[in-house]
């Protein structure tokens, strides 16, 4: 077995936070915003989200692990994640 | 970037998979014994094998808790079904004064043969349940248990679809299959098992997230009702019509055109269980449920009437449609709906499932022998990882195997006797542990998969031993249930020993 480098283990582990951590408060933004935004009745519009949500996920984990650059795929996951945040904020005033 | 980005899926689909690959084994074999759940159950029970369906069994319960408990301000009846051919009956006590008023502590509830109304005494065991349970919280509290197991089936979907995109080419490759001895065998073992139930394999995942996603991803729900979501729960569960008071006394209403009343307006379908609010008073209200049979959807329908005059006074308004699609996914994962061929056909892709996840297992340690050269640290994890792949695969079998014989073999009386049946089940599948750091990982498999093939065998026998519904007498006498159950062992001893027939060979 070939030993993988510090930079290489520090890495791995920065993108498995980011994929599980990272991951999971963008499709949760994501979901509450389809759920708010989403034109149908309220209850509809949290169960279809709510119903999407683990394909948002896992598209999310796959995209994490996929991006080539590590720093430019934090750069648009925090990005991501704040944007949702403030989109969210103004539509539940 | 193409050659990255496929690297980058295939690392992700072995970690992913090897990761939560022995939890995965044992909640796809635990499932696939949850498709039997109420069958178990019965076979667990074979104190119930009189029990014989019967179509006036609803209102010969509301005679026998009319005599029974005449006063209780509710009744429970669950129909008797197919699967399960008792009708079950419950109330509860009316509160005793100055005693204190615990709504569990005052119900009582009995089992009996639908035909002829006598009260059958099944033995203490948690029969089906227990593995439905254990596929949906590994016997953990539930709360860490159901985190958990959704975290695995999370991982599990990202190695589906990883996988799928690092072997985008399978499908050809599934025609090449060449059994053989070396990696590239288990290769396309796992290949075959992945891909053959492909679309179950997602569709399973999918729902089984499905069914708790309100607990996995509160996000929707806390966004539009905040802390309020009693809202929510109505849309979720429309209420029906509850009595507000009992009233003067009234005689119940007769429940036949009730019953045809109910079928009719569920297409055929009968009810699964009904309930009756104040019995014998003005204000009495019977709810019926209706069973799964014949639709996929999991969502529960009702129709409530008025217990004295027999009128409709509600009934569940035809479901919006993401309402409806979330009770097929909860219903597709559950499958209550299926019915003889198409539960065979869910149980032997749950079996596909394992095989997939085991074949995966066995295939990641398989290129990972250490070689000489490497340090004495990984060559001892190696063996760690092996002896554990043994217990995981084979050794939750012993542990099933165990748990039948126990509730063949414990004394009737015995003190907490079901409890003593799932310690029989973890102490089976921790001694499979043991003996395979004893005996080395490469030739416990072939022992382990014999002993399991041996202990499936002995199941019929011994229920033929120590009960009368055995195969001599349920064949004969059409006891499908315990004749299917006792096949079904014998079915997978025959697979067991043909692993174990496998595994035996040299260079194994």
């Amino acid at each position: 077995m070939s030993r993988p480098t510090l930079i290489h283990r520090v890495s791995t582990g920065g993108r498995l936070v980011a994929a599980v951590v990272g991951g999971y408060l963008l499709t949760s933004s994501l979901v509450a915003l389809l759920a708010l935004l989403l034109p149908m009745e309220p209850a509809e519009a949290v169960l279809t989200a709510t119903m999407l949500s683990f394909a948002i996920y896992a598209a999310i984990v796959l995209s994490v692990f996929a991006a080539r650059n590590a720093w430019s795929m934090w750069l648009y996951l925090v990005a991501a994640i704040a944007v949702l945040k403030v989109a969210l904020w103004a539509s539940m005033e | 970037m193409k050659p990255k980005f496929r690297q980058s899926m295939a690392w992700l689909h072995g970690w992913a998979g090897v990761t939560v690959g022995w939890i995965l084994y044992a909640v796809f074999v635990t499932g696939t014994l949850s498709y039997f759940r109420e069958e178990l159950s019965h076979w667990m029970r074979p104190e119930l094998s009189a029990a014989r369906m019967d179509p006036d069994a609803i209102a010969r319960g509301l005679q026998i808790l009319e005599e029974r408990a005449p006063h209780s301000p509710r009744w429970l009846i669950d129909a008797p079904e197919p699967r399960r051919p008792t009708l079950r009956l419950g109330w509860t006590r009316i509160p005793e004064p100055g005693k204190p008023s615990n709504l569990l502590r005052r119900f009582e509830s009995i089992e009996l043969d639908p035909a002829t109304g006598d009260v059958l005494h099944g033995r203490q065991t948690r029969g089906g349940e227990f593995f439905q349970r254990f596929h949906s919280e590994l016997s953990l509290e539930p709360q860490w248990g159901r985190w958990l197991v959704g975290a695995c089936a999370m991982v599990m979907l990202v190695a589906i679809l990883s996988g799928l995109i690092t072997h985008r080419k399978i499908l050809q490759k599934l025609f090449t299959f060449r059994p053989g001895r070396d990696a590239r065998a288990w290769r396309e073992g796992h290949n075959v098992a992945g891909v053959l139930a492909l679309p179950f394999h997602v569709m399973i995942t999918y729902t089984g997230l499905v069914t708790l996603m309100l607990m996995y991803m509160p996000a929707g729900v806390d966004a539009r009702y905040g802390y309020n979501p009693g809202e929510f729960l109505t849309y979720l569960m429309p209420g029906s019509a509850a009595a507000e008071r009992a009233g003067l006394r009234a005689e119940l209403t007769a429940i036949e055109p009730l019953l045809l009343e109910a079928s009719r307006h569920w297409n055929g379908a009968s009810p699964a269980s009904l309930s009756i609010e104040h019995p014998g008073y003005a204000g009495a209200r019977i709810h019926m449920r209706r069973s799964d049979t014949g639709r996929i959807s999991a969502n529960t329908q009702t129709m409530t009437f008025d217990g004295a005059t027999g009128q409709l006074l509600a009934y569940t308004p035809q479901e919006p449609p993401a309402l409806r699609t979330y009770g097929v996914l909860k219903g597709l994962h559950l499958a209550r709906f299926a019915s003889g061929d198409s539960r065979w056909m869910f149980a032997f892709c749950g079996l596909m499932g394992a095989a997939m996840v085991a074949t995966g297992l066995i295939l990641w340690s398989r290129k990972r022998v250490p070689a000489s050269g490497d340090s004495r640290l990984w060559q001892q994890g190696y063996r760690v990882i092996q002896v554990l792949n043994v217990g995981a695969i084979a050794g939750i079998w012993l542990g099933v195997a165990a748990y039948f014989l126990a509730n063949r073999l414990l004394a009737a009386d015995l003190a907490s006797r079901a409890e003593w049946e799932v310690r029989c089940f973890f102490i089976a599948w921790a001694l499979s542990f043991v003996a395979a750091g004893v005996q080395g990982a490469r030739r416990a498999w072939s022992t382990q998969f014999a002993i399991a093939a041996i202990s499936f065998a002995a199941i019929p026998i011994v229920s033929a031993m120590t009960t009368e519904a055995h195969l001599g007498n349920s064949l004969g006498q059409g006891l499908w249930i315990y004749a299917g159950v006792d096949l079904t062992m014998i079915g997978l001893a025959g697979l067991f020993a043909t692993i174990a027939w496998y595994a035996s060979r040299p260079s194994a």
